[in-house]
């Protein structure tokens, strides 16, 4: 194979993104995708938050093939037998330029590997990159099969297990503490039925987000996006959770008990599954953020731990394409220097500090900590739907008061841990 | 409700590589007493034999990378390009 200046390993959005900002300056890049096409092996919930992207890929991104604009968010607290919703119906929301967007990847990501073919740059496909050529502790480039390919930069954009980033020594094995599993299943409806049952006008989406019962008090949640013509549905729990958790249980057990829920059931009814798919999802944070460059090597995207989960948002796929983008800058400005070294490379931190990227997961380092608490995820929900149930019941006997109905409840809760709790929200959040 | 992983898996293009893409340590494996490969993959790859060893089904495999993260001893790879699972949604 020729010699080019850039491989991107893996045609993901990062790498991508990235692909085409270097086609674009006429940097010679190569993506090598193990898929059989862009997008192949690549999952969301999923929602993509267009603001703050436009800037950055600004001649394409509104073109990209998007399913619906959220204009519905839905966060259910869930005890056993009961739901409490909050719903934001937004009008702004619904107003252009539009927000948010839910998306399916193997449309979106193939669109975006047009786009960089279309603008010179090559991708390969059906490759899987084995090792680095290295010297020392230097990246010279990669190795495929039987093919050594050198290059002057090697940028790390192949997922959250990023084998690439461990071989090159800037990453170590994945802790269970630090990753969430997810399954998911498409199912289809028509977007008649979709837009009857979650109260949109044509074009508009839902996006919800459940929490509590369903996982047990284990770290995760639900989730739903309605697509076009189809709604995505999916469960997350940490792994280290899921290995602990007695009696022993499993995700898919957790997301068909999920599916069974009278709030699910009458969403999905008469869908039908044409997709199941399961991912991993970096969940640490800030402090799950590895050494993000070397000699010749970049790390981009899920790669880079860069996800962030704040409880209410959860985000990664904006996060992929700017620091992708970013990337493709710190590199040219090293192609324009000849200057491949670390150091030269360093570069790409300060562009990713400087932009969202680093500054959200910055300002929220502290939720993972605050998330990281078994009575977010049970006791809390359990206390807010048995109040409201509570409240909203007519029994035979004299009802109490408010306040009475509620302080019975509390008492079930220890006072000064909730303050602390309360705390640790106001402070992460 | 019962779980069946089969009919979803039968859902998703999966295109089978001979090469085996994970492998267990078979000492280590024999004697593990946690054995969370058998509950964690969100696949049932993972299952016990006969023998009361753990077996693995690749084809039916998400390459998710779960297991890799539950099991430290696993020597895990993506299958070959071109095979695996191939999504069409995402």
């Amino acid at each position: 194979m020729d010699n080019f200046d850039v491989i991107v390993v893996g045609g993901g959005l990062a790498g991508l993104s990235a692909a085409y900002c270097l086609a674009k300056e006429g940097i010679g890049v190569l993506v090598v995708e193990r898929g059989d096409y862009s997008g192949a092996k690549n999952i969301t919930g999923g929602r993509l938050y267009l603001n703050p992207i436009r800037s950055l890929l600004p001649d394409i991104i509104e073109k990209a093939p998007l399913e619906r604009f959220v204009t519905k968010e839905r966060i259910l607290m869930m005890s056993d037998k009961s739901s409490v919703a909050i719903e934001l119906s937004s009008q702004k929301f619904g107003q252009k330029p539009y927000h948010s967007y839910t998306v399916l990847r193997a449309k979106f990501d193939q669109w975006l590997a047009d786009q960089v073919n279309a603008a010179g740059g090559m991708i390969v496909t059906k490759n899987r990159v084995d090792d680095l050529i290295m010297d020392g502790t230097k990246v010279r480039g990669i190795i495929a099969g039987e093919d050594k390919i050198p290059a002057n930069v090697v940028l790390a954009a192949d997922g959250v297990m990023s084998l690439v980033a461990e071989k090159a020594g800037l990453k170590q094995r994945q802790k269970p503490q630090d990753y969430a599993v997810a399954v998911k299943e498409v199912i289809e409806l028509s977007p008649q039925i979709i837009e009857q049952r979650f109260n949109l006008a044509p074009g508009e989406g839902a996006a919800q987000m459940y929490a509590g019962a369903i996982t047990k008090g284990m770290f995760g949640g639900g989730f739903l996006y309605t697509n076009l013509s189809s709604i995505s549905l999916g469960l997350v729990v940490r792994i280290k959770d899921l290995m602990e958790y007695k009696p022993q249980i499993e995700a898919p057990q957790l997301f068909e008990d999920f599916k069974q829920r009278p709030e699910i059931k009458g969403l999905i009814e008469g869908g039908e599954t044409i997709e199941y798919s399961a991912h991993v999802i970096p969940e640490a944070g800030m402090e799950g953020i590895p050494k993000l460059y070397g000699d010749g090597i970049l790390l981009a995207g899920d790669a880079a731990g860069l996800t962030l989960n704040t409880g209410i948002t959860v985000r990664g796929m904006e996060f992929a394409i700017a620091s992708g983008v970013l990337a493709a800058r710190a590199i040219s400005s090293a192609t324009k220097k000849k200057d491949f070294s670390s150091q030269s490379l360093a570069e790409y931190e300060t562009l990713l500090k400087n932009s969202f990227v680093l500054k959200d997961m910055e300002t929220f380092k502290k939720a993972p900590h605050f998330l990281d608490n078994p009575r977010l995820m049970g006791q809390y929900p359990q206390f807010l739907c048995d109040t409201m149930e509570q409240m909203m019941f007519i029994g035979d006997e004299p009802k109490k008061r408010l306040v009475g109905t509620a302080m019975g409840e509390v008492r079930k809760i220890k006072f000064t841990q909730l303050l602390k709790d309360g705390y640790n929200a106001f402070r992460s959040m | 409700m019962e779980l069946n992983i089969k009919a979803k898996l039968a859902k998703d293009t999966i295109k089978a590589d001979s090469e085996k893409h994970i492998k267990v340590n078979p000492e280590k494996c024999k004697v593990c007493k946690e054995r969370v490969c058998l509950y964690v993959c969100p696949a049932h790859v993972y299952t016990l034999n006969k023998e009361g060893n753990v077996e693995l089904e690749l084809d039916g495999c998400l390459e998710c990378g779960t297991c890799r993260i539950a099991c430290v001893e696993l020597e895990w790879h993506y299958p070959r390009g071109g095979y695996g699972v191939q999504y069409k949604c995402g």
